[in-house]
């Protein structure tokens, strides 16, 4: 059961020791032993009924160890003494031409993190999550005829993690998120559209204390319905706002996977080699920051044990510094920027954003559109990709508006926009006061998926190309 | 060659390997606690990987996975529920089945929910298993890695570096076991190189990237990974933003088995019976061009997904969707075949850690006669996409509305032409494929559910400069 009282280390600290000790004794020049103890639960209302409950539990540990420039890596689900023992000779084979050294590992005291939750999902029965479902689903439907296919989902899950390694590092963590979505289909003489609204935090049941499930539904329906009457999206260049809260993504891809500090080492980045010059207008500060209490993104440590950090990336248009993991930075000989992350026990850490977001700027909101005279407005953003190499990132538009003469007209369909990370942070010529955090996400690297947060307030790009089918 | 530095271990592997039979020993025990009127289907996975990813000359990591994990699915009155685990100790077992009991508590009852019993069909003989895989000394395939990385970087004085060069494979085997008849069992095996590889010229960089798939050591090939590797960066130096308007579009194999997929998830019955598929209703219509066979067939051995028994431990089949253009059927779970009256399709798709969903399994469009260069030689003006970005999010699967990013060449007069990059294209699923007027005749089976064929594209609407 879970409850307030101090929980039980997942791995006692002498085993800790003893395995790392062990992972030097064959070679290893340093070595990390990452436990982790994972259980959720999910509840689909979909097509009018309640379809299923899952739950799941994971619990395992992952073992890495390191030569020079090679890392070994295993991992197992048996976290007795036996299972992580053989776990760490699978990791430190790849290290046996290091030299075996009789090291003895010390860990120091445990930062230890509590969960901050006021009300543990798990102790909720599952029959007031389900009600949740059944609210949302009847609002969503009643709001207009043309609404043919409602989808209602919740979500919980705990994640309790604990770090060691040689250096003496020992911590631990408990992170606990909250999520709720409502996708509807709405039917018309145009065809079939659709229309979404999420919202998740790292917290617990009180998620539902703070938002209205209602609210969620009738922002879902109100889309998929307003989108049956939507005209093809323009093609080619032309000056986009994006409005509050989605706008992250925009960031998230033009240039934040670019300043992860992995990409950037290995020149798989257009912004490697530019820390310290301008790379935006002066109105542009970026940050990312793990330690926003309740953001989707994020945590007290990261995968490797450091505590999370509120890092400027970009401060008045200076590009200031990377994103950096463990590993990283330790061959750098600089701290950890507390952005090594990995998706489970069962994968290595790597560079991650948190919660990315562009800080306000002192425009209106409407003096953005009004001085915009043709151009698209995008309200809410769908994923995004980017290749940092080149710079070229996409994002998708799931609810957006033709601005003609400085003002919103047509909706238009669903459609992907294109520009150069670069380039792009260039031609940002406006930031309006209305900041906002967008909805959770889940950021795909190396096939391994976390959750991020992203916010922005309403902001212009004098030119991007927007990627329609209309003439 | 680096690789004398290391002494690798003969396998990484922990020892403790388990056999099939114990994966459908767990799951006979899970299934012998059902109690009068319930149906209990157990399913267990096993998989061991191993990935050896090189970095200028060196092992950057070498990977040793095993992760097993078990999912039962509870029916009683209409009702299911679902818990799943990733470990096998009989504490958690018991646990997962309780939870899984509660769970179903909460569903609304459906006449149709229900485990499926046999339907007598045998399992294909499959060809996917190679025993000696399992075998191969580590050495050898982070050898392999390292010389994918070294053949990547070698290859063109303009390549400045290899992102990553990945030696990867699995075996995995999976077992259900219910108790309305279901006994099943499948094991696969697969490896795959990767390597991305980035070219510099004028201050400009470029990527690019090759594979190379197969079964056994044996089948990969370096020499063609890194070839594609590179001449895919190389050719994109000095890209330019095409102009906006309409054009024919080819799309290269790896392209078109992206699409493919998309449209292989528009026609699984479930998105049809809940109304979020725009074939709904079209059985039996002309929804594409007459030239367009569209098969999946999970019991193709050359195809890199085949299985011989789907997510609830059926046969899997062979299922035409696309005859001559013409909507012939979707593809069925056994749920949403009791729904519609008729039988499963074997089409059942599923991790242990999810209920059985409906998909494709190994999808294809039945391949042309024409050569890729015989199928651009008859464009005037026109482009080829090499490489599409943002098909989560610039594709819309219910209202058939897409457009993605892409970066490729310039067709003019019937040859390749200037390289282009950073814009869109687009159109819908609908109208994509009454637009088909070529099928090459490359047929490429890739690692996804789907193969790439180059496919000609009469119109799309390019968004550029």
């Amino acid at each position: 059961m879970d409850t307030r009282q101090e929980l039980e280390p997942l791995l006692n600290a002498d085993l800790l020791e003893r395995s790392l000790e062990k992972a030097l004794d064959k070679g290893g020049e340093f070595a990390e032993i990452f436990v982790e103890d994972r259980k959720g639960m999910s509840a689909v209302l979909d097509d009018g009924r309640v379809e299923e409950l899952t739950s799941g539990r994971s619990r395992g540990a992952g073992i890495r160890v390191i030569v020079g420039e090679t890392t070994g890596f295993a991992h197992t689900a048996d976290l007795t003494a036996r299972g992580i023992e053989a776990a760490v000779d699978s990791a430190a084979a790849a290290a046996r031409s290091g030299n075996s050294e009789n090291k003895s590992v010390k860990l120091g005291t445990e930062n230890k993190n509590s969960s901050t939750v006021q009300i543990f999902p798990s102790m909720v029965e599952k029959s007031k999550k389900v009600a949740l479902l059944t609210q949302a689903n009847e609002i969503a439907r009643s709001q207009k005829e043309e609404i043919a296919q409602v989808s209602v989902g919740y979500g919980d899950s705990r994640r309790r993690i604990q770090v060691a390694n040689t250096d003496g590092l020992l911590a631990s963590d408990d992170q606990i998120r909250t999520s709720f979505s409502v996708s509807c289909v709405a039917a018309g003489d145009t065809g079939l559209q659709t229309g979404r609204e999420s919202v998740g935090h790292t917290i617990g049941f009180e998620l539902f204390d703070e938002i209205d499930v209602e609210e969620i539904a009738r922002k879902a329906s109100q889309r998929a319905v307003t989108k049956l009457g939507a005209v093809p999206a323009p093609s080619g260049e032309m000056t986009v706002v994006v409005g509050p809260g989605g706008g992250g993504v925009l960031f998230h891809e033009a240039c934040g996977h670019g300043l992860e500090a992995d990409l950037v080492g290995k020149s798989a980045s257009v912004f490697a080699g530019r820390r310290g010059e301008m790379v935006a207008d002066p109105m542009v500060t970026l940050i990312d920051d793990g330690t926003m209490s309740g953001e989707w993104g994020c945590y007290a440590i990261d995968d490797e044990g450091h505590p999370a950090q509120r890092n400027v990336l970009i401060d008045k248009g200076e590009l200031t510094d990377y994103m950096w993991d463990y590993l990283r930075a330790r061959k750098e000989g600089r701290p950890s920027s507390g952005n090594g992350r990995r998706q489970s026990y069962e994968h290595l850490p790597m560079v991650r954003m948190t919660n990315t977001y562009l800080e306000a700027g002192s425009s209106t909101p409407d003096e953005i559109i009004s001085s915009t005279e043709y151009g698209v407005y995008v309200a809410q953003l769908g994923g995004g990709q980017v290749n940092t190499a080149t710079g070229d990132f996409v994002f998708g538009m799931t609810e957006a508006y033709l601005i003609e003469n400085g003002e919103l007209t047509s909706p238009i369909r669903d459609g992907n926009l294109i520009g150069n990370g670069p380039q792009a942070l260039l031609d940002i010529d406006a930031i309006a006061n209305d900041f906002a955090m967008g909805s959770p996400g889940t950021c795909g690297k190396d096939g391994q998926g976390v959750p991020v947060g992203d916010g922005t307030p309403t902001l212009r790009v004098g030119r991007l190309t927007v990627g329609g089918t209309a003439a | 060659m680096a690789l004398q530095r290391y002494e690798w271990a003969d396998s990484l592997l922990v020892e403790r390997l388990l056999e099939m039979s114990e994966l459908l020993e767990i799951c006979e025990q899970i299934v012998s606690k059902a109690a009068d009127n319930e149906q209990i289907e157990a399913v267990a996975i096993y998989s061991r990987e191993t990935e050896a990813r090189a970095y200028e000359g060196e092992i950057e990591s070498l990977t040793a996975a095993e992760s097993h994990g078990v999912g039962i699915r509870v029916v009683k009155d209409g009702r299911q529920g679902f818990a799943h685990a990733g470990t096998f100790t009989s504490e958690d077992l018991v646990e997962t089945l309780s939870e899984a009991r509660d769970n179903l508590k909460f569903a609304t009852p459906d006449e149709f929910c229900g485990i499926t019993d046999s339907d007598g069909m045998k399992p294909a003989v499959l060809d996917v298993y190679n025993d000696e895989l399992g075998k191969v000394p580590t050495e050898e395939k982070v050898a392999m890695a390292l010389e994918l990385e070294r053949c990547t970087r070698e290859k063109d004085s303009r390549i400045i570096g290899v992102e990553s060069a990945d030696y990867s494979d699995s075996i995995s085997e999976s077992a259900v076991v219910t108790n309305t008849g279901i006994y099943a069992s499948s094991k696969e095996t697969g490896c795959s190189l990767t390597t991305y590889s980035l070219a510099e010229e004028n201050g400009e960089t470029q990527t690019g990237f090759g594979y190379s798939i197969g079964r056994r050591l044996e089948d990969l090939n370096i020499e063609k990974a890194a070839v594609d590797a590179v001449d895919r960066a190389t050719r994109m130096l000095g890209a330019i933003k095409p102009p906006s308007g309409r054009f024919t579009v080819v799309l290269d194999p790896w392209v078109s088995a992206q699409f493919l997929g998309i449209v292989g998830g528009t026609l699984n019955a479930e998105s049809v019976q809940k109304g979020r598929s725009l074939f709904a209703g079209r059985q039996g219509e002309e929804v594409a061009h007459p030239s367009i066979n569209l098969v999946d067939d999970p019991t193709n051995p050359e195809s890199f997904t085949a299985t011989s028994t789907d997510g609830e431990g059926l046969a899997t089949r062979r299922n035409v969707l696309i005859e001559n253009g013409r909507l012939n059927q979707f593809v069925h779970n056994s749920y949403t075949a009791r729904k519609d009256g008729i039988s499963s399709t074997g089409s059942a798709i599923r991790g242990y850690s999810s209920t059985p969903g409906v998909g494709v399994q190994a999808l294809a469009v039945t391949p042309g006669e024409l050569s890729p260069e015989d199928l651009i030689s008859q464009v005037s003006d026109g482009v080829l996409v090499q490489g599409v970005s943002g098909l989560h999010s610039g594709v819309n699967p219910v209202s058939g509305d897409f457009s993605t990013g892409a970066e490729g060449l310039r067709i003019r007069n019937g040859q390749l032409a200037e390289p282009v990059r950073e814009f869109t294209i687009a159109s819908t699923i609908q109208k994509m494929l009454s637009d088909v007027n070529g099928i090459g005749n490359d047929l490429q089976w890739l690692p996804m559910r789907a193969a790439g064929v180059t496919l000609v594209i009469g119109e799309l609407t390019v968004s550029g400069a």
